[in-house]
């Protein structure tokens, strides 16, 4: 969760300045910082946990690729505002049926971040819904760009609803749920869901993450790994 | 010398006089975002809670209390960070809606938008942006006046 919310934060908050209007910078920037405090959450328990004298702070920046624990959807890069908002919507579908879910865990910290963070993914998810069918169904041009992203996008989906035994709760369960929410906001957005289910697969274990993700995480480290006693 | 403890409803006193940093005219109490004071021996334990998870305030604010309750005098204080039940804008007191409203920022509805203009009372309003200045508020602008406002988003 830790490693799916720092991640996305991050390839959100590029947008930071050169979004394409002033309001949906903003609105990008808000959307990455809720990431990055949910991230604070998230792999401050984990580092607690762990407990190995590591902080949420070490885990982000002092891991590399390969111990890495996010879905393949959220490393891949912007590309342009259509994607970036169809590669948000897809997440926040699926994590605010995981974090509902998580919100009934019987760790009572995991079901704290999880109910706190739910409400911040849920404006975000009303957001990306409205921004998805705003575009889907707008010019030519904007339908065009949506639908690209959602090809482009849709063999991320099924890792999502992978189960492994690492998980706490049956995420492949709650593939159901998720259908019917994006199919609804899909067709009103008049797109096409691609009808091949082929998945790609490998960043949630860690066995294989795409290329993207190395040189974002070049990029997020590179002050604490230059400047390792920088505080901020 | 041993120090008087200052009452329980003292030190809610003193913590409503503690601005929030970014939205000055309210305080810290009318947030809704202190969930506890008590006494633990001779440390104060004060529990508060964070609006939005990032919001990169919560450490100006949990300095602004351990600040203002030392100068009171109470040496000792224990922040605790409380995350559930998770903050609601229902926590906002109706003293710190009135005051947002006279600022210039349009109180939260359970409607999920703004009744009217904070400033011409128009109920003519239209949503610019879902997000605004700070995690906590949206962008709205009266079609009647014409200038935008910023919405206490309700959560």
């Amino acid at each position: 969760m830790g490693d799916n919310s720092l991640v996305l934060g991050h390839r959100v908050s590029e947008w930071c300045g050169i979004a394409p209007v002033l309001e949906e910078d903003i609105a990008l920037a808000n959307t990455a910082l809720d990431l990055i405090g949910q991230t604070q959450l998230w792999l401050g328990l984990a580092a607690e946990c762990e407990d190995r004298g590591r902080d949420a702070d070490a885990l982000a920046f002092r891991r590399d690729v390969w111990d890495f624990r996010n879905l393949l959807l959220v490393e891949q890069p912007n590309r342009d505002f259509g994607h970036t908002m169809m590669r948000q919507f897809l997440f926040d579908a699926w994590h605010s049926l995981v974090l509902a879910a998580l919100k009934s865990s019987d760790n009572s910290e995991i079901a704290a971040i999880a109910e706190k963070s739910l409400k911040e993914v849920t404006y975000h998810l009303e957001r990306s819904s409205d921004t998805v069918i705003a575009l889907g169904n707008g010019t030519e041009e904007s339908h065009k760009r949506m639908q690209a992203g959602l090809d482009r996008l849709w063999p991320y989906v099924g890792e999502m609803f992978l189960t492994d035994k690492h998980d706490l709760i049956d995420v492949a369960a709650l593939r159901p749920a998720f259908d019917e929410l994006t199919n609804d906001v899909l067709r009103t957005a008049t797109l096409s869901i691609p009808t091949d289910n082929f998945t790609h697969k490998g960043g949630k274990t860690g066995a294989r993450h795409t290329e993207h993700l190395g040189h974002m995480i070049a990029t997020m480290q590179f002050l604490p790994r230059a400047y390792p006693d920088a505080k901020w | 010398m041993v120090m008087t403890k200052p009452s329980i409803n003292q030190v809610w006193e003193w913590l409503d006089a503690v601005p929030d940093p970014e939205i000055p005219v309210i305080s810290l109490v009318d947030l809704g975002i202190i969930r506890g004071v008590a006494w633990l021996n001779d440390a104060l334990e004060v529990t508060v809670t964070p609006t939005y998870s990032g919001c990169p305030a919560t450490r100006i604010i949990n300095l602004d209390i351990e600040t203002a309750l030392n100068d009171h005098g109470i040496k000792q204080v224990t922040l605790k960070r409380q995350l559930s039940p998770a903050w609601t804008t229902d926590w906002l007191s109706e003293k710190g809606k009135t005051k947002l409203e006279e600022y210039g920022i349009a109180p939260p509805q359970t409607a999920g938008g703004p009744s009217q203009c904070p400033r011409c009372k128009s109920p003519q309003v239209e949503k610019i942006s879902q997000f605004g200045s700070t995690p906590c508020k949206a962008q709205w602008r009266c079609t009647d006046c014409l200038e935008p406002f910023d919405y206490f988003k309700c959560i």
